[in-house]
């Protein structure tokens, strides 16, 4: 598969899930306005889904559209990292879960702003705006959380101990990264990283949280289509309707 | 509709024998459609009754986000997904408002949710139902929504300031979803025989309901008039029962649905569709808790809440610990 | 029971407003989180440009008018907008 259409499916498959996810939680969240804050991240993340996979959909050139590759892709084709697959747990994992992606998302979207496919650069530009709010909402929370009550503490830090693992994956690169940074589409992983665990250090530090070693086992494979037992689950519900009634229009 | 059947907690409607010099002003300026705000002087009654139809309210758009989250992770497309997460979003923030309004009457939001969670307040009997096709998403935003709208619209003129304004602040975002709910409809009712079907089921169900969300007549209610006289409640159950199936019917015929209700007619006489017996028995069990989903609507609830209580309390811990540091700084 | 979480008045200057206007109110632990949470419950069609907070218990009010005194003189995500989703001309009131 052209490196590309593989890097662009990465983007929207990471949203997706992830969004899916925050989905699950609606109308049981902890507080009102922290539901609604919630959703406001879910529905951002599902109109970035919506610009990565649109243009994976142009670019493969077989008159897929994002729907058809939302609805009709099976988990081995799905490209997200395995992250986005964590269950969301208690509230902690959650909020936890969603720091550490947004810390990455951050950077990764600073750097393609400065893509050079001009296509990128758009949804990059597009998306900042919004991921640097999420990204400052979940770690004021992850700082609130941490230096809280000593329950939210520990909750935090078996999230932060229990994630960890997953953390890593965004910047193990293989063939299609090395392709994108060659070609000046996607910034290259040392900065990416020393950014991801320099800001990680900060928030986490405020938090009064320990963090785990970055040299630690990390788990890989979600970018390949090697996922965990989850995604089947979450790609059945999402999908069903679109399986039970194949050419249907909605 | 979404607060029914409010209990004003009187026997009878308020006479100027009956009012104090205070009152009587009270209601004069009611009379004279101004305003009451916050702070005004205002009977007790008055006070307990907004404070519960206010809250029902409520209550109501809180647990109303749970039929329509049950679908919004089986949504068909990401367009739909969108649309839907936005609306169930709009209700959340609805219940903020209301939650907000009912606080200027000296109670808080936390007295207020403890009441739902004790099974103590009411919230409306529509959301008892279970969503059971994507096409009761479309059914719902179309009927439901549709109601609500023709009950809230009214209440933007209510006599409560904070009430009328919220009202006016959700009447702005309900069209939307309305529209959302006929666009699904629309898709469906044009679609393949499977999709027409199950937007036929989905009518099917979901119509007698949403008729018995306006409440049973009230011709003969103390608490109908003394609200009317208070201007909280500004049209009867009847007359907007009424009004919302003549707006329908022309809807569902566009659709090429059927109402599921062999006794519809359209009367020339009184230039309105005449309609079947509703099955009050249905309603005032929903209301006890007998409705198919009572037990897990509050249950889910419950559980958010109570989820919910570490988290909260260490926002609150974390606060406290930043003010104490400012302080001594 | 646990602490609730104190109440915020929330004011918003819209984009093409002058002044600030009260838009309703909304609980947050402290004030920081109100601007936050301001901004997801009363700015989700781009209805504000400024967000100020205060705690309820911060406002000073007038006092309400005298007894005797009978009248007192009181983007992105274009789909939320009902203009959104086009009604067919035949069918009306929606």
């Amino acid at each position: 598969m052209d490196a590309k259409l593989d890097y662009l499916l990465r983007q929207g498959d990471n949203a997706l899930i992830l969004s899916q996810q925050l989905c699950q939680l609606c109308g049981k969240g902890p507080a009102l306005e922290e539901d609604m804050a919630l959703s406001n991240v879910a529905l951002d993340l599902l109109g970035q889904t919506r610009m990565w996979l649109g243009y994976a959909a142009e670019l493969e050139g077989k008159g897929r559209d994002e729907d058809r590759l939302a609805f009709h892709r099976d988990a081995i084709d799905y490209r997200n990292c395995l992250l986005v697959e964590q269950p969301n747990g208690s509230y902690a994992d959650t909020m936890m879960r969603q720091f550490l992606f947004d810390t990455w998302h951050y950077f990764l979207m600073d750097g393609l702003t400065r893509s050079s496919d001009v296509r990128i650069a758009e949804i990059a530009q597009k998306s900042i705006k919004e991921v640097t709010y999420h990204l400052r909402r979940s770690g004021d929370l992850v700082v609130r959380l941490g230096d809280g009550t000593d329950i939210s503490h520990a909750k935090m830090q078996t999230a932060l101990d229990e994630l960890w693992m997953y953390s890593g994956e965004m910047f193990l690169y293989d063939a299609v990264d090395h392709a994108m940074v060659e070609q000046g589409v996607a910034p290259a992983v040392d900065g990416l990283r020393q950014n991801f665990l320099d800001h990680l250090a900060e928030v986490l530090n405020e938090a009064t949280l320990k963090m785990p070693s970055p040299d630690a086992w990390m788990q890989r494979g979600g970018k390949q289509g090697r996922h965990s037992e989850r995604l089947g689950y979450i790609l059945a519900e999402m999908q069903f309707l679109q399986r039970a009634y194949p050419g249907a229009q909605w | 509709m979404y607060a029914q059947m409010v209990d004003t907690g009187l026997k009878k409607v308020r006479t100027e024998e009956d009012m104090s010099a205070e009152e009587q002003a009270f209601q004069a300026r009611i009379d004279a459609g101004i305003k009451i705000e916050a702070k005004d002087w205002m009977p007790e009654a008055y006070r307990k009754t907004l404070i519960r139809q206010i809250s029902q309210h409520a209550h109501s758009e809180i647990v109303g986000q749970l039929p329509e989250g049950n679908w919004v992770t089986r949504a068909p497309t990401l367009k739909r997904k969108s649309v839907l997460l936005a609306k169930i979003q709009d209700e959340a923030g609805h219940g903020l408002y209301l939650y907000s309004a009912a606080e200027t009457l000296g109670v808080s939001r936390d007295e207020l949710l403890a009441a739902l969670h004790s099974g103590k307040a009411k919230y409306s009997s529509i959301f008892n139902y279970p969503t059971l096709s994507w096409a009761d998403m479309g059914a719902v935003g179309w009927l439901v929504d549709g109601s609500a709208i023709i009950n809230q619209i009214p209440l933007c003129r209510c006599s409560y300031g904070p009430y009328a304004r919220a009202m006016i602040r959700v009447c702005k975002e309900e069209s939307f979803h309305a529209r959302q709910g006929y666009d699904i409809m629309m898709s469906l009712a044009q679609g393949t025989p499977e999709q027409k079907a199950m937007a036929q089921d989905a009518l099917n169900r979901w119509w007698w309901p949403s008729l018995m969300m306006f409440g049973p007549s009230d011709a003969e209610s103390v608490n109908s008039a003394q609200s009317t006289a208070w201007r909280i409640k500004l049209f009867s159950n009847d007359e907007l029962r009424q009004r919302m199936v003549d707006q329908t019917v022309p809807q569902a015929e566009y659709l090429g649905l059927t109402i599921p209700d062999p006794d519809l007619k359209w009367n020339a006489e009184r230039g309105s569709y005449d309609f079947g017996e509703i099955d009050w028995s249905e309603f005032q069990n929903v209301l006890k808790g007998n409705g198919p989903c009572n037990r897990e609507r509050l249950r889910t609830r419950v559980k958010a809440w109570e989820d919910g209580d570490w988290f909260r309390d260490a926002l609150v811990a974390h606060a406290d610990k930043k003010a104490a540091a400012k302080a001594a700084a | 029971m646990s602490k609730e979480w104190p109440l915020w008045e929330v004011f918003i200057r819209s984009q093409h407003g002058l002044a600030h206007k009260h838009v309703g109110s909304l609980h947050a632990p402290d004030a920081e989180m109100a601007v936050n949470n301001a901004r997801d419950v009363y700015t989700r069609r781009n209805e504000g440009v400024s967000i100020w907070v205060v705690r309820a218990q911060d406002i000073v009010a007038s006092s309400p008018a005298d007894k005797e005194a009978l009248f007192e003189p009181a983007n992105s995500k274009v789909y939320r907008h009902p203009t959104f989703f086009p009604m067919p001309e035949e069918v009306k009131n929606l």
